[in-house]
């Protein structure tokens, strides 16, 4: 059963066994066991990047394609949500319809891209992905009359979901309300998408893709046609990312170029996909929740290392709270040249 | 017994249309120039508007040149490139700070002192800083575009936060010299002095660069090595070394356009670089990787668009870029003036 819903895809080494099965416990149980509007807002926030950050991965682990235009596609999905909500109005409807059009629309987007940059040559690929999407970012802000510019939205989503809704009493510390049913509609939103994902690419289609990695040349001699497999892989990619856009769109009640548009993010997913592991799903779940936690958490703590070398020059400066992408940054680096499969990659090795 | 097939070689001349193909390219700036005077209705906002994209065009030349070089010689795709720019800028203005005395007074000769000095400081520093990033961030991911990518990304990330440990993370505004203040007025449009300068030093950037690609030794293996390295190489000379060479040479150019760059702007922050690259990768891309005069083309091209269409729809500035480059792509998929074969 269980081998049947990885898709066969096992995490093959006891340690990652392990560490996949606490994520997977905490953030299942995460209202339970954290109770606290911050914890559970970071669980919530981890099962979206979960979804993202693999998305991200079937594109740059298992096809080797570089794009910096994850985060449109992510912001597409979320404004898709946000944009139907205030327009059609609170209800299901509006929220299925804008997360089902921002994922139509990303897809399209992505095959629009892909048709013109991917059938030269693959490095434009990263090149125009850049180019468009800041494009669409200044756009987004620009078009206050529509997406609310730098404001971003705010909307109302189903009562069900919201901390209004109450259908019992406290139960294990957590408070029985629609806040509850909104973390595990992400929740299992995410979980869902992450096994269609893990699905993807033990197929047939996936198998093709690593392929076209290893090199593209041998698999179009084969008889792939390459440029098929990288954009079907993109758009799929695409519409994944989107989707994850609209259960973060859900989650916050609240859209805005910052918080889903911006290039922070696209840097953010590029880290946890570089240090989870590219080309293993396990790496997004394993990225995902190291980054998440680390830039909640990892803060504060240089914030103290930042206090405790006072007086000498330049290193409180180094160590200071928003530096942090710095270290990040630096690790990013040695990652990719020491271990560029990842902290997945290295579990696996010493099996 | 077969024969060989008849083919006696002839003499007559290629098709008027073959021999023209060549030379599009060099003709949509003046062919955007005209549809800008068409589209724009008063003359002398025209003409204020086709000299700043002139001049936005000429920094972007010389911002994007190293960068396209670079990756046609070594095959090398430097993500990293635009935080050149943004270190440049930093140095060259901080320099120019400095000076306070030579900027403030009002005769042109100290401040172009002053500019020189602070370009020279700016050009050496990101100089430098150019062969330590081809030694610790490059060398290690030759012949793998993705680690290229992500690598260089991760060097600028690094570098662009360094930068905000040292100066702070605030954005720096600055004035322009005294001299290269205020306006000329022709023809009723008034120009900034400041763009005419950036014209010009654009153009004889452009043109010593080509003097030196066509007629010198050094130029002459940076061509042949675009064009097949190994051959090059084979026979005895150290393409290595060139490459570290034009490396090293377009990071200080990329600094000299940061210079340029934030004194246009008159404001400098550790994003800038970041943002322009945007137009850079446009620029590269649509000119044809590898290829200086493509590159020329294309910065004149996106400059002088940039400029119209942000007086006629301010809104549509960016993306008119992006429309741009997906007309020149539709037309020629590997850019105006295709250089590297298919690497």
């Amino acid at each position: 059963m269980i081998v049947k819903l990885l898709s066969g895809d096992l995490p093959r080494s006891t340690v990652l066994a392990v560490i996949l099965g606490l994520v997977f416990i905490a953030l299942a149980f995460a209202p339970f066991l954290f109770p606290g509007v911050r914890s559970v807002d970071t669980a919530a926030r981890i099962c979206v990047f979960i979804v993202l950050v693999a998305s991200y991965d079937l594109m740059l682990g298992y096809g080797g394609i570089v794009s910096f235009a994850h985060t449109m596609f992510f912001g597409m999905g979320a404004y898709g949500v946000a944009l139907s909500s205030t327009n059609m109005g609170r209800g299901w409807d509006a929220m299925l319809t804008g997360s089902l059009t921002g994922a139509l629309a990303a897809a399209a987007l992505a095959f629009l891209i892909g048709l013109f940059s991917l059938r030269v040559r693959a490095i434009f690929f990263a090149m125009i992905t850049l180019a468009v999407a800041s494009a669409v970012a200044v756009l987004v802000s620009q078009l206050s009359s529509i997406t609310g510019g730098e404001d971003g939205l705010t909307y109302l989503i189903p009562r069900e979901l919201t901390p209004a809704f109450r259908f019992g009493d406290s139960f294990l510390g957590a408070n029985l309300n629609g806040r509850l049913l909104a973390y595990y509609l992400v929740f299992s939103g995410a979980l869902l998408l992450f096994l269609i994902l893990l699905r993807v690419v033990n197929s047939p289609f996936g198998r093709v893709l690593q392929a076209i990695r290893e090199n593209d040349f041998r698999a179009e001699a084969v008889g792939f046609r390459v440029v098929a497999y990288r954009t079907g892989a993109t758009c799929i990619s695409a519409a994944v990312a989107a989707l994850a856009g609209s259960l973060y769109a859900i989650w916050l009640r609240y859209v805005g170029p910052d918080t889903v548009l911006s290039f922070d993010i696209m840097i953010d997913i590029l880290l946890m996909v570089v240090i989870g592991g590219m080309g293993t799903m396990y790496g997004a779940v394993i990225g995902a929740t190291l980054l998440v936690l680390a830039q909640n958490y990892l803060q504060g703590i240089m914030g103290t290392a930042s206090r405790a070398v006072e007086g000498l020059p330049i290193l409180p400066d180094l160590l200071d709270p928003d530096r942090w992408l710095l270290w990040l940054g630096v690790l990013f680096v040695l990652s990719i040249y020491f271990f560029p499969t990842g902290v997945v990659g290295r579990l696996r090795m010493q099996r | 017994m077969t024969h060989a097939p008849e083919h006696a070689p002839r003499m007559a001349q290629a098709a008027l249309r073959d021999r023209l193909a060549p030379l599009i390219p060099f003709a949509l700036v003046p062919l955007l120039v005209v549809a800008g005077l068409i589209a724009i209705p008063s003359t002398s906002s025209w003409l204020t508007l086709t000299v700043s994209g002139l001049a936005m065009g000429m920094m972007i030349f010389i911002m994007a040149s190293g960068m396209t070089l670079v990756f046609g010689l070594m095959d090398v795709i430097n993500f990293g490139h635009g935080v050149f720019i943004s270190v440049g800028a930093f140095i060259g203005i901080t320099v120019l700070l400095m000076l306070g005395h030579m900027t403030q007074a009002p005769s042109l000769l100290l401040n172009l002192t002053a500019m020189l000095v602070a370009v020279i400081a700016a050009m050496l520093a990101t100089g430098a800083l150019g062969w330590a990033f081809e030694r610790v961030i490059v060398k290690p991911v030759y012949g793998a575009h993705l680690k290229q990518i992500l690598v260089t990304m991760g060097g600028l990330i690094v570098v662009e936060q360094l930068i905000i440990v040292l100066w702070g993370p605030e954005e720096i505004f600055l004035t322009r010299p005294e001299a290269l203040k205020g306006a000329v007025t022709f023809w009723g449009a008034a120009v900034e002095k400041y763009r005419l300068v950036a014209v010009g030093l654009g153009l004889v950037l452009f043109l010593a660069m080509r003097h030196v690609l066509r007629h010198t030794k050094v130029g002459l293996i940076v061509r042949a090595g675009v064009e097949n390295g190994e051959m090059v190489e084979a026979l005895g000379y150290r393409l290595r070394l060139v490459f570290v060479g034009v490396f090293i040479a377009g990071s200080a150019l990329a600094g000299l356009g940061g210079v340029l760059w934030g004194l246009y702007q008159e404001v400098i922050t550790a994003h800038m670089g970041q943002q322009i690259m945007v137009l850079i990768f446009i620029v590269v891309i649509i000119g044809g990787l590898g290829s200086v005069e493509g590159c020329f083309i294309g910065a004149l091209l996106v400059g002088l668009m940039q400029n119209y269409v942000a007086f006629l729809e301010p809104k549509l500035a960016l993306i008119s870029n992006i429309g741009l480059m997906v007309a020149i792509l539709m037309w020629r998929p590997q850019g105006m003036i295709p250089v590297v074969k298919a690497k």
